[in-house]
């Protein structure tokens, strides 16, 4: 992830860069580990899934494989190309990549924004009625 | 400067061990791992379109997909959390209460 973070930076997307290591390292890693210790998985846990998979196993593989090379095939053959936009690196960098960012979240994406954040506090309130006491629990 | 299609081609890999990962193992907590490497393997390509088509439509896109990412994981592992509540275990094929 953080590595993801670099490859963005190299990009001349220095915000997003910023926020993947704060979003993804930062709070999905630390979520992700918070949950395996609540979880206290033990090694019957681990081995429970095994020799069930006989047929799907070796066939997610080759398809997988299959799947790559048809990404590669069709990356490799095709030109990139398409009508450039206004935002050259010098261009952006002139300005600065976040307040550019910024400005365009609030004139061009503003109603999706909106969105983004109702979008996030559903997902608070809907991750604490899910952990709540017996929510799920009741029928039984 | 690296060429571009490189930064697409490791996208693919990227993608491609989250589709492996999420149909061999039915461990719940790596199955959510590798959405969450999908994602981010779409979100470095939309990076590498933004950056060749000199755009900052993509940059937005990424951003607009981490908020759903991040609530995405929240809600994910809560269900996680509450399904070991109930059943004991995160082996996906022990859940099939709604199987028919």
């Amino acid at each position: 992830m953080i590595a993801l973070a670099v490859l963005y930076v190299l990009l001349h997307a220095q915000f997003i860069a910023a926020i993947q290591i704060m979003v993804y390292a930062g709070a999905i890693m630390v979520l992700f580990i918070f949950v395996i210790m609540l979880l206290n998985l033990s090694k019957r846990d681990e081995e429970a899934g095994e020799g069930k998979l006989f047929l799907q196993k070796p066939s997610a593989i080759i398809l997988g494989i299959v799947l790559f090379v048809m990404i590669g095939v069709v990356t490799l053959k095709s030109v990139l190309q398409g009508t450039k936009g206004e935002y050259t690196p010098e261009n952006i960098n002139s300005i600065g990549n976040t307040q550019l960012v910024g400005k365009l979240l609030f004139t061009d994406y503003v109603f999706p924004f909106e969105i983004a954040s109702i979008l996030l506090f559903v997902a608070i309130l809907g991750a604490i009625v899910l952990t709540k006491k017996g929510v799920l629990g009741k029928s039984e | 400067m690296i060429p571009l299609t490189w930064y697409l081609i490791l996208s693919g890999i990227l993608f491609t061990i989250g589709v492996i990962g999420v149909l061999i193992r039915r461990n719940a907590i790596v199955i959510f791992m590798c959405i969450e490497l999908m994602l981010n393997a779409v979100n470095l390509s939309f990076i590498t379109f933004s950056r060749q088509l000199d755009s900052m439509d993509g940059q937005i896109f990424v951003f607009f997909i981490m908020t759903v990412a991040a609530a995405e994981a929240v809600v994910g592992l809560a269900i996680i959390v509450a399904l070991f509540k109930n059943k004991a275990t995160v082996d996906v094929d022990e859940v099939n209460l709604m199987k028919w």
